[in-house]
């Protein structure tokens, strides 16, 4: 997701907020409140000891950072923790973490406004805070250490945990803590130069979760055991906005094991003793009838052709969010090439199927999960209890995965998972677990998408003029996060603020939005997922046609648009690929660069496809410009992992309904990618000494388009649709 | 009816219907939860456990068909396997979730085959999906615990 999701700015408007706060607390007096200070009212004052809500240290001396951000598998705490050591001069080695709880007064987004992850912005929003905490918590042991040995601060060195002063004089931060933690903590900590720095940029800043990862430890919701607690499995409508009409428990509740079962908003819950016989006891219902007169009830195909339709349609509910030129005869000529692109809808498909623990004691409510904006979970569940989101305590887990799905801004699951624990009551601890059949089933996706596109090329080659329609779900628009906007960002960006439009004269680019029942969700890069693929691609089959090698033909439109970052790892992909250098037995190089979240990735695939086989990827470069790479072997593991995901839906990823079924239902039918289908990667970072922006999603998009102009390249022609292997 | 189960060499009496999946007996009543759910009809691996030495889907495995194995899971590795210590060196997790059923079938492949080709990594890991995308440093870790040169990420 993106920064769009300030609420002060763009997202939730304040009268959102007080509507919320109102339904779940009663009357509340809200004077000069911001949206965000409404979300953490009822929270109980927290005290944070001496270093504040970021650094905590032991008797010991052991120094704990707490990662106001969820783990969910970027490394992100790692980075974070590295930060605050690298200020502190801690032992690294010797740094923990903890995930911060809900807590959005201390904990929020600085560019989202409130507390969660997402939109790739961890060190980008923290980056300043972290060093700023390690900075503040360094200065409170030289102070004590200054007055402990009667010296100046400026004498004093800190070293790997230990303070050093005047004539030898040392001692270590377990033994000057008492007396640090008397200091008051600095208004204003002086940074380190960075050219001072020893642990950020360093390969020292290896992940503090590997072990534990490695050896099975119980980091994750599904693991979470508690006394007397009951696990539940919810019946879903298998159509998309169906409601349940009726159904018989009887032999549900016979299933030895099944303690209860009774309807909830979203379906039939089924709560056991254990997941077994949750599952069992899920089976064993009969009679089950939906009504579905407002459910979706149409085959993909038949959604796909609505689209089409509407793109073609000048008098649909269009919004510009691209506009410059006259582009009245723009597109009259003959040298006008036209595109079109279909995108499937995409699940998820985190490792760790969607879960949550709860406990409901009238209203007051507890949750152990993994919440990637426990903000709007606060706030979604404060209505089902009936408190103040501050009062909703989040103790937050490892996730299993997430790609954007935890971060739902409607709580699904989370809500589910409520209220059956509310049904239940005498805050007894119930863990809602959703089998893969669920969660893959259970909607959010990556929003289907189509794409029309008009190119007036001039005589040298370069496009003139760029027209560009886009028919796409919005699951932003008339939310608490997207409000009444009529133009939803995340459905275009990508297309909007493209480089390329720079160096064109004449660009009119609009979207519509028709709904659908279907569920959608932000999915791993977002708005890229598609429209990287576009552009990218778009632009290969134009150089093909004017005779321009892709690679030079993008160089001189990100010279032209000065796009230096975008020429800069343009350049260092095809110069680590080799680019031009011929390549036999029917491999061929495709490239592809695209900016998100800040950061410009580009991507350089060596690919073969075989008659009537499937396209294979021998080899990838990903290059990034992230700023400062905190920690450059994570940012590279993320280069990788994010490749791959946006390789596995490339390649593979659809979820198609045929009257309005799912009929991709676990990893038998929504195939991904294996071991025996992954390329080898060489990942390169661009030195720089710019604010860190994302790395989590930029890796991800990139990849498609690269291989469709590989392909293309080969001779297997355009691609006008995903994915690239057709089931 | 109870099964006897030997599990990392201790001796389990489970009451479970002999027909319940190992995995959920493993999880749910042994509280062993490093071995994971992922899929529930062997398409993911993530539930990877080892019967007298060879790895099997444990959300397929009845416990009435496994009296008298000897099953060893992720636990029972102590964090004391060569692969273990190659994934940590590595960085491999990311999420970590499927990591217990990945270092389960890359334990079983250096077993059977102490230094393992590329294409023997293909066929013995394909099963394992890691949607984090951790595959070239599973490759890199296994071959560096079987002794052989791992490439790894370079900054420019
Ligand atoms: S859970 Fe057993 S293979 Fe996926
Ligand atoms: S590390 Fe996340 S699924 Fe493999």
């Amino acid at each position: 997701m993106n920064a769009i999701l300030n609420p002060d700015k763009l997202g939730l408007t304040r009268r959102d907020a007080i509507v919320t706060a109102t339904v779940a607390g009663g009357a509340l007096a809200i004077g000069a409140c911001s949206p965000a200070q409404v979300l953490a009212m009822g929270a109980p004052d927290a005290d944070f000891g001496a270093f504040g809500p970021f650094v905590r240290i032991a008797p010991d001396g052991t120094v704990t950072a707490v990662s106001k951000h969820i783990e969910f598998g970027q490394g992100t705490a790692t980075g974070l923790a590295a930060v605050v050591a690298e200020e502190m001069d801690a032992d690294w080695d010797k740094v923990t973490i903890d995930l911060a709880p809900g807590n959005t007064k201390a904990y929020a987004n600085t560019l989202m406004g409130i507390q969660g992850t997402g939109g790739s912005t961890a060190m980008n929003e923290a980056w300043t805070q972290m060093r700023q905490a390690g900075a503040a918590a360094r200065a409170m042991f030289v102070q004590a250490a200054a007055d402990t040995w009667k010296v100046a601060p400026a004498d004093i060195t800190v070293k790997n945990g230990v303070v050093h002063g005047p004539g030898g004089k040392s001692a270590t931060f377990a033994e000057l803590l008492p007396a640090a933690a008397k200091v008051a903590p600095p208004q204003k900590p002086v940074l380190k130069d960075p050219k001072d720095f020893t642990l950020i940029g360093t390969a020292r800043v290896t992940r503090r979760d590997s072990r534990a990862k490695s050896t099975g430890a119980p980091l994750f919701t599904q693991d979470v055991h508690e006394p007397g607690m009951l696990t539940a499995v919810v019946l879903h409508s298998p159509r998309f906005g169906g409601k349940l009409k009726s159904f018989d428990a009887a032999a549900a509740k016979k299933v030895s094991g099944v303690v209860d079962v009774f309807e909830i908003p979203t379906g039939v819950a089924v709560v056991a003793q254990n997941t077994y016989a949750a599952r069992k006891g899920r089976e064993a219902l009969t009679n089950v009838q939906w009504d579905d007169a407002k459910a979706e009830m149409r085959s993909s195909d038949q959604i796909l052709a609505a689209y089409k339709t509407m793109a073609a349609d000048p008098k649909a509910d269009w919004t510009a969010f691209e506009t410059k030129g006259d582009a009245t005869t723009a597109f009259a000529g003959p040298n006008v090439q036209h595109f079109t692109y279909d995108f499937p809808y995409l699940a998820h498909a985190a490792m760790e199927p969607m879960n949550c623990v709860a406990w409901v004691d009238g209203n007051k409510c507890k949750l152990k999960f993994a919440s990637q904006i426990p903000t709007l979970d606060q706030m979604n569940l404060a209505a089902v209890v009936g408190t103040l989101p501050g009062a909703i305590q989040i103790e937050t887990l490892y996730a299993g995965g997430s790609f954007g799905r935890r971060g739902c801004i409607d709580s699904d699951y989370v809500v589910e998972c409520v209220r059956i624990a509310k049904q239940v009551g005498g805050n007894k601890p119930v863990k809602l677990v959703w089998t893969r059949e669920d969660d893959m089933t259970g909607g959010r996706y990556r929003p289907m998408a189509h794409h029309d596109v008009q190119v007036a090329v001039g005589a040298d080659g370069y496009p003139v003029a760029w027209r560009h329609r886009v028919v796409i779900q919005s699951f932003m628009k008339g939310t608490a996060m997207g409000g009444m906007a009529k133009l939803d960002k995340l459905t275009v960006e990508g297309v909007a603020g493209s480089p390329y439009f720079k160096a064109i004269p004449v660009v009119d680019a609009q979207v519509a939005t028709p709904t659908s029942p279907v569920t959608t969700l932000w999915w791993r890069s977002v708005g890229a997922t598609h429209t990287a693929m576009v552009m990218e691609h778009t632009l290969d089959q134009l150089a093909m046609k004017a005779k321009i090698d892709p690679v030079a033909y993008r160089r001189a439109l990100y010279t032209k648009a000065g796009a230096d970052k975008h020429l800069k790892v343009l350049n260092l992909a095809a110069e680590k690929a080799g680019w031009g250098k011929p390549l036999k037995d029917g491999w061929a190089r495709g490239v592809a660069v695209h900016e998100s979240f800040g950061s410009v990735c580009a991507n350089v695939a060596e690919v073969k496809r075989d008659k009537g086989g499937e396209p294979k990827v021998r080899r990838a470069i990903s290059v990034i410009d992230c700023g400062v790479a905190v920690a450059p072997d994570q940012v590279a593991a993320q280069l990788e992992g994010g490749l791959n995901y946006g390789l596995s839906a490339g390649l593979f990823g659809q979820i198609t309904l045929k009257d309005g079924l799912v009929r991709q239902t676990n990893f038998d039918g929504y195939r991904v990618l294996r071991m025996n289908e992954a390329p080898a990667i060489e990942s390169y970072i661009v030195p720089s000494a710019a604010h860190p922006t994302g790395v989590g999603e930029p890796g991800t998009p990139v990849i498609i388009p690269a291989v469709a102009n590989a392909l293309l390249a080969g001779g297997h022609g355009a691609t006008t649709s995903l994915p690239f292997v057709k089931s | 009816m109870t099964t006897q189960l030997d599990i990392n060499g201790k001796t389990y009496p489970v009451a479970a219907d002999p027909d319940t999946p190992l995995l959920w007996v493993l999880r749910d009543e042994l509280h062993l939860t490093g071995t994971k759910y992922g899929c529930g009809i062997a398409a993911c691996g993530a539930c990877t456990v080892h019967a007298d030495g060879q790895p099997i889907r444990s959300c397929q495995a009845p416990v009435g068909s496994l009296a008298g194995m000897k099953i060893t899971t992720i636990e029972g590795l102590n964090g004391a396997h060569p692969i273990q210590a190659a994934w940590v060196k590595h960085d491999v997790p990311q999420c970590g979730y499927c990591q217990s059923g990945q270092i389960m079938s890359a334990v079983a492949l250096v077993k059977d085959k102490p230094k393992p080709t590329d294409a023997e990594i293909d066929a013995a890991m394909a099963g394992n999906i890691c949607r984090c995308g951790a595959y070239p440093r599973i490759r890199a870790a296994i071959k560096d615990a079987a002794g052989q040169h791992a490439s790894s990420a370079k900054v420019a």
